[in-house]
């Protein structure tokens, strides 16, 4: 439950007034759901929904030496933002031993700027690590936190669209993904955390209530983490802190996707884990898991076809489109996708398929359950 | 804030007991419960005919994002059940009091002794 302690947003009376159920996230006080979880999700699948997400932080970079910095410090390369202004990234941000110390977008913003978007729980002890390698290699760049700032996420077919007429940005229209606009104090990326279409607000805490107001008059629903942790794991996004921790690797966390070792020359925080572990092989692996009788759940164990115990669930939840339980686990075995395993429900064996995550994307399922599939 | 009929008693694990007479209990989850919850996707009450005890756990409550179970509010004998929530878990959700009632259960007045008022109850829900 919220404490007195929680940050509240710049939002939180807003909140409050549109009738949402709040709760303590990562020591902020964030709306759960605005009484259904369920509707707030299908709005954001069918045409749009807005999402506080205050509690992530932006982080300014500049100075001579920040592109260095990035360059080290992050798992994929800031390289591939040279040309393009305005242009984001996502990659993980690693210890010495590969563990991930959290995952993050960076923005290049042109003339040596950028800006990183952090998660709540890990902004804190991000920003003193990257200010600890820039002290360590005496670098030239300045860390700029932005408690000034807030985060509004509008997802779904119809919220670019409808944020552009909100937002008097019609450039929205040709925006490529992973790329952001800044215009009359909105820097706009085309990111979210959803698996739809859609964009991310930053601005100043004093301009987010009015724009949320013009959002909703315009037809966006409110969503909360609720729907967004379900949106989220049907478009099999990780989630900090439960499939990804300082204990497991990119690799271990269906991410190699964004660890870049193409520039041999780049030696970032964590390469040579990396690539220790690369050539050592096997190693667990995050593979999504679907179900049709029964739902995975946090701590869930997976067993093989032999009944052996191989992994664990480190998110599961009913998915709201699919009508039937999804999971992120993570295992030892070589699962590949189609192979049938099963998760123990209390209990009871129930078979479980393989499945490469997403489990959902465009409006339709990724997969279907075979005619074989039995535990 | 949540509903707490005058009307019933309550449990601390957030199930309703209303006494229809006779030795027979209607029950359910309460409005705070459901609350909590989110969105119900899956249920399962026990068996009718199945011995329950208060305070243990006697089936399944499933939303969305969480899995709880549900306890049983007093001592007894489940003598009907509402089979239509399998199909239809979300009228847990929308009417708790009503159309999402649980179980009738066969007890001894004495076995609800110990349940809350709604009063008292809350005050626990507030907690």
């Amino acid at each position: 439950m919220s404490t007195n302690s929680a940050r509240r947003t710049a939002l939180h009376d807003w909140h409050v007034a549109h009738g949402a159920r709040m709760v303590d996230f990562a020591g902020w006080e964030m709306p759960l759901n605005y009484g259904s979880q369920l509707a707030e999700h299908e709005a954001v699948r069918q045409a749009a929904g807005l999402f506080d997400v205050s509690h992530m932080r932006p982080l300014d970079l500049s100075g001579p030496d920040v592109r260095e910095l990035l360059r080290y410090a992050l798992a994929n390369d800031v390289a591939k933002l040279d040309a393009v202004p305005g242009k984001a990234l996502y990659s993980t941000m690693l210890q010495g031993n590969g563990g991930i110390i959290d995952d993050l977008i960076v923005y290049h913003r042109g003339d040596g700027r950028y800006r990183i978007v952090l998660n709540a729980g890990g902004a804190e002890v991000d920003t003193a690590h990257l200010q600890a390698l820039v002290d360590a290699r005496g670098w030239r760049v300045t860390l700029g936190k932005r408690p000034d700032l807030g985060i509004l996420a509008v997802q779904g077919p119809t919220a670019r669209a409808l944020a552009a007429a909100v937002l008097g940005m019609p450039a929205l229209a040709e925006l490529p993904v992973f790329h952001a606009l800044e215009q009359s104090g909105f820097f706009v990326g085309r990111t979210g955390y959803t698996g739809e279409d859609g964009v991310e607000i930053i601005a100043a805490n004093t301009l987010l209530p009015g724009l949320a107001d013009r959002l909703i008059t315009a037809g966006v629903r409110p969503a909360g983490l609720a729907a967004r942790d379900s949106l989220r794991l049907e478009a099999g996004l990780d989630l900090y802190g439960q499939d990804m921790t300082t204990a497991v690797s990119p690799y271990a966390s269906n991410l190699a996707w964004t660890v870049d070792l193409r520039a041999a020359e780049r030696d970032f925080l964590g390469r040579a884990a990396l690539v220790a572990q690369s050539a050592t092989g096997g190693g667990a692996k995050l593979i999504g898991l679907a179900m049709r009788e029964g739902i995975p759940r946090h701590g869930y164990v997976v067993e093989d076809a032999a009944g052996q115990p191989c992994g664990v669930v480190t998110s599961g939840i009913f998915s709201p489109s699919l009508q039937c339980g999804i999971a992120l686990a993570r295992v030892d075995a070589a699962l590949e996708p189609g192979a049938v395993c099963a998760v123990v429900v209390r209990g009871v064996r129930r078979p479980a398929l393989v499945v490469k995550p997403p489990f959902w994307r465009k409006g339709v399922a990724t997969f279907s359950f075979p005619e074989e599939y039995a535990a | 804030m949540s509903k707490i009929p005058e009307t019933l008693r309550y449990s601390d694990t957030h199930e309703w007991v209303e006494d229809l007479g006779g030795g027979r209990y209607r029950v359910g989850i309460t409005d705070h419960a459901q609350e909590l919850l989110g969105d119900l996707v899956y249920v399962e009450v026990p068996e009718v005919g199945k011995a329950i005890r208060g305070g243990e756990v006697c089936g399944v409550l499933e939303s969305v994002k969480a899995a709880a179970d549900l306890y049983a509010p007093v001592n007894g004998t489940v003598l009907e059940r509402n089979d239509g929530l399998g199909d239809n878990p979300q009228w847990l959700n929308e009417d708790p009091y009503g159309q999402g009632w649980m179980m009738v259960v066969e007890a001894d007045a004495a076995a609800c002794a110990g349940l809350l008022d709604a009063v008292a109850y809350g005050k626990l829900a507030e907690s």
